[in-house]
């Protein structure tokens, strides 16, 4: 069993599961924590920083950190991370102070960016303040991407969308909306050092089931529909409406359309409902507004009778699931017509790149997607770079964002003449420690018991009435510190120094977790892990998580944490009489060069 | 700081016959010194009433006064507990015994309760042979009023403060051989795989059993010059045997070589396995123990491990022919059967 490598990062980065989760690898304890002090604009500001738009993402992001929060492993609920964001935006104060200086004296480098989406925008708030020119290019009248046209504003108020664009856009992007790129050749005619490619995942999928060219009237593509209604082109809907699939596009046609006037909204999806794609808050809130969601049902047909549309035939089918987790279909025979005035079809959408001609030189693969390096994102061209759904397909804002920060990175060092790969800067780190006194610590220590805290929201029966009113009122001030205490600090570690451990087991007498064991090591019987595993307190490890092994100690024994539910309490720390345990803050100086 | 431990507990912690986790057996959270041996013991009793499954209200916890004697506060937070005055805990403890034999009797004591003040009373609780488990938490000094030379400290080693030990040390398993003790074991508060096994053997043994454990006092003697110090003792330990205890319900599944493994089967049943390091190690010749502990003190070696077992010994209630029902539950009419009885009994001196 190999000592734990504590001179880098890495170890470290995984123990914070909610930071390592994130694709941004935003600090989210410390922004927490900067919460629970009421230190609302710092913790504003540390968001920014990683995640560019705090007061988007405290709304709709996809929240990878809940199901990593190390609280989930020792209670039912994680910690309300997403919303806790939401927090930081709401009761910051002014920030433009904060935000950094844009030099006046460029660096000469022209940088064209497509799209004006998360990815897009992340490049542009990055490179500004080195001394880039920013050109953006934007088919829309107004920034923002899916941000914009695929969120309903009950989700996602203009406002707060509009703040957090304005803050990149005024760094001094020069803006072209409504100026749509269809020939990259022509663009790589331009006086342009690097083009950066964030045009998003724009092609909504039909669905080809017989009756589609004669029902074509009334079906249409959810997320064309959803930009309709977001640029105020469509302003209402039939009395029945039908949603095809079960993501989060879906979720928001069917509460959309109960606002704009349908009274009867079904959505119907192939998978069972603990298998749709949405997110169980988004599945949770449909349903709260009334809308019947049907699971297990495959649309057959579009059903026409006398030149007139009547509905959607389904198939009722049943999903099993081999060991792999691979899931098949059986249709049961069973057929069910669910009659509507319009079909909302959501089963998914693809990226779209007629506008790349096949003869420049940059590839693509067989599923039609630039070929890439994945750490640097950059394209065959060497001067094109990807980022968000445009790179990889549809992810989500915060991918987006990640990839970002990433194509900056590479971009910065393709203007410099250097190599995007090997030349990639490695974040520095420190770990501060956080005694203040014997049994005096910088953070809260003591463990919160509360549970998870609902988020407020305005009356459902009022929520279906208006469009561009905010379901969610956010915590209040109350709920926001009750809920930050839960946090458990995961980014102070507990850093173990061989040399001055005595060995009298206090640590692991104290710790309430039995993380911590000190085993002794038959060099030559205890040949691998396993047999080493099975010395430990709890020997049922989760392989997801890391292991801290020590060197030898005095009398040959390890010493093993296992950082799997440790709390960060510090108890192991406070009870050490030599200061073998300390309890120390991970401090990462360049967030942007830990995304790999 | 934390005034509390947490009560999340780890999802995969394993059940005993009782379904209760080690957590249930836990006390207050402990106020001694960080880094003090007796909350290593505190853990390896824990642990050990765990593995036994005892009933946590079946137990209860005695003591005196002292470091060690604050110590039952910090396991069992659910059994009874007495903590009587300075160096009478056996007093009391025989008291309770005397009342209820169905308990199991649990007694933490220090070098200060047990071989200074209450040295008379230690004695005379060994020669009862009372039911018990007596454990004393040795650590050489007087911790609670910093540190001055305890009895049981070497003679010739100084304290924390410089003072010289001019006279010779107790050493209690000693006096528990010579006074008829029918189980006795010497362990360290740092070696849990010694310590857990002699614990979980001794709580199942009928008749005294007395376990010193060496347990360092991380503030007051854990010096270059001190012999119960976390260094020196891991240098100086050194053990004839290796115990294992088998509860009756486990299946044995390897083997006991002859002359390197003994069985010893105790009152209910349940097993103490015994790994011989020295050929001539014998659990059944007290005064052969007796020669081993001085002889290897001579040599600057801490002889740990089981060093008495008399699984079939006598206990006080056997001497004394006490009713089985314990006493505070016999009722009014059977305690104070009446006159007839007595002019019967009268009669019978006449």
């Amino acid at each position: 069993m190999k000592n734990t490598d504590t001179s880098s990062y890495q170890h470290f980065l995984k123990v914070v599961d909610c930071q390592h989760a994130c694709p941004a690898h935003t600090p989210v304890p410390e922004y927490i924590r900067l919460i629970a002090e009421k230190r609302y604009t710092e913790a504003y500001m540390i968001n920014w920083q990683s995640n560019v738009f705090p007061g988007v993402l405290g709304r709709v992001c996809d929240r990878p950190c809940e199901p990593a929060c190390r609280r989930t492993r020792v209670e039912a609920e994680p910690v309300a991370i997403c919303r806790l964001k939401r927090v930081a935006s709401d009761y910051k104060e002014d920030i433009y102070s904060y935000l950094p200086s844009i030099p006046q004296q460029k660096n000469t480098k022209r940088i064209a960016l497509i799209g004006a989406g998360p990815a897009s925008l992340t490049v542009a708030r990055d490179l500004l303040p080195l001394g880039y020119e920013v050109v953006l290019y934007e088919r829309d009248a107004k920034a923002g991407g899916m941000m914009r046209s695929q969120i309903p504003a009950f989700r996602l108020p203009e406002t707060v969308l509009d703040e957090e664009l304005n803050y990149i856009l005024q760094m001094g992007v020069e803006c072209h909306f409504g100026e749509e790129i269809t020939s990259l050749a022509k663009l790589l005619q331009a006086k342009f050092d690097a083009i950066f490619i964030g045009t998003g995942a724009p092609s909504g999928r039909w669905l080809e089931i017989p009756g589609h060219d004669l029902a074509s009237d009334h079906i249409k593509v959810g997320i064309n529909w959803l930009a309709n209604v977001s640029f105020k082109h469509t302003e209402e809907a039939p009395k029945r409406v039908v949603v095809l699939g079960g993501g989060n596009t879906a979720m928001d046609c069917c509460r959309t359309a109960k606002r704009l006037g349908a009274s009867e909204v079904n959505v119907l999806v192939r998978s069972s409902f603990d298998a749709m794609k949405a997110s169980p808050w988004e599945k949770a809130d449909a349903q709260a507004e009334g809308i019947t969601i049907t699971p297990d049902h495959s649309p057959i047909e579009y059903v026409i009778s006398g030149g007139k549309f009547i509905g959607v035939r389904f198939e009722k089918v049943a999903s099993s699931y081999d060991e792999h987790g691979k899931r098949t279909l059986r249709a049961t025979g069973e057929t069910i017509l669910v009659e509507c005035d319009l079909v909302l079809v959501a089963v998914g959408q693809d990226t779209a790149f007629p506008w790349i001609e096949r003869d420049i030189g940059l590839k693509f693969n067989k599923w039609q997607q630039p070929t890439l390096n994945k750490e640097t994102l950059q394209s065959s061209l060497a001067q094109v770079f990807f980022g968000g759904d445009a790179a990889f397909g549809p992810e989500n804002i915060i991918t987006a964002v990640a990839n970002g920060h990433q194509a900056a990175i590479s971009i910065d060092l393709f203007c410099q003449g250097k190599d995007t790969q090997q030349d990639r800067p490695e974040a520095g780190f420190n770990l501060v420690s956080q005694k203040m006194g014997i049994h005096d610590w910088s953070y809260q220590s003591g463990i919160s018991h509360e549970q998870r805290h609902q988020v407020p929201h305005i009356a459902w029966e009022e929520a279906v009435k208006q469009l561009n009113t905010e379901v969610e009122l956010g915590f209040d001030e109350k709920l926001a510190l009750e809920e930050a205490h839960r946090c458990l600090n995961c980014d102070v570690h507990t850093v173990f120094n061989e040399n001055t451990c005595i060995e009298c087991s206090a640590c692991d007498d104290i710790c309430p977790m039995d993380c911590i064991n000190f085993v002794d090591v038959d060099q030559h019987s205890d040949k691998n892990a396993e047999q080493i595993i099975d010395k430990l307190r709890v020997k049922e490890i989760n392989p997801q998580q890391e292991l801290l092994v020590s060197p030898a100690l005095k009398t040959g024994r390890i010493m093993i944490k296992d950082e799997d539910v440790c709390l960060h309490c510090g108890l192991c720390a406070e009870r050490c009489p030599t200061g073998a345990w300390d309890m120390k803050k991970l401090m990462i100086d360049n967030i942007g060069a830990t995304i790999k | 700081m934390s005034y509390q431990k947490s009560s999340f507990y780890h999802p995969r912690l394993p059940v005993n016959d009782l379904g209760l986790t080690y957590r249930d057996y836990e006390g207050a959270l402990s106020t001694l010194c960080a880094g003090c041996g007796h909350d290593a013991i505190t853990s390896a009793i824990v642990q050990a009433c765990f593995e036994l499954s005892l009933p946590p209200h079946q137990v209860a916890k005695m003591s005196g006064i002292g470091c060690s004697s604050k110590a039952p506060n910090y396991f069992l937070n659910k059994s009874h507990g007495f903590n009587s005055v300075h160096g009478r805990m056996p007093s009391v403890t025989t008291g309770a015994n005397l009342a209820n034999r169905d308990l199991t009797y649990l007694a933490m004591s220090g070098d200060g309760d047990s071989a200074s003040i209450g040295l008379g009373q230690f004695a005379h609780v060994v020669r009862r042979q009372l039911n018990m488990l007596y454990v004393v938490a040795n650590n050489g000094v007087y911790g609670l009023t910093k540190g001055q030379l305890a009895a049981t400290a070497d003679k010739g080693v100084t304290n924390k403060g410089g003072e010289l030990s001019l006279f010779s040390d107790i050493d209690l398993c000693v006096m528990a051989l010579q006074l008829g003790a029918t189980f006795v074991a010497r362990s360290f508060s740092g070696d849990k795989k010694q310590l857990v096994p002699l614990i979980k053997a001794a709580m199942s043994h009928q008749g005294f059993a007395f376990i010193d454990i060496v347990s360092p006092c991380v503030t007051f003697n854990n010096h270059a010059s001190s012999t119960r110090s976390y260094d020196y003792v891991h240098e100086h330990i050194t053990t004839a045997a290796v115990t294992d205890f088998i509860p009756v319900k486990t299946e044995i599944t390897s083997d006991c070589q002859a002359g390197v493994c003994e069985d010893i089967c105790l009152h209910d049943g349940s097993l103490m396995r015994i790994h011989k390091l020295q050929a001539d190690y014998d659990t059944k010749n007290a005064m052969k123990a007796i020669n081993d502990i001085e002889s290897h003190k001579q040599k600057g070696e801490i002889l740990t491990g089981l060093f008495y077992l008399d699984p079939n010994g006598e206990s006080f209630h056997d001497v004394n022919n006490s009713s089985d029902t314990p006493l505070n539950q016999l009722k009014q009419e059977v305690l104070c059967p009446g006159n007839r009885v007595l002019s019967s009994i009268n009669d019978s001196f006449r």
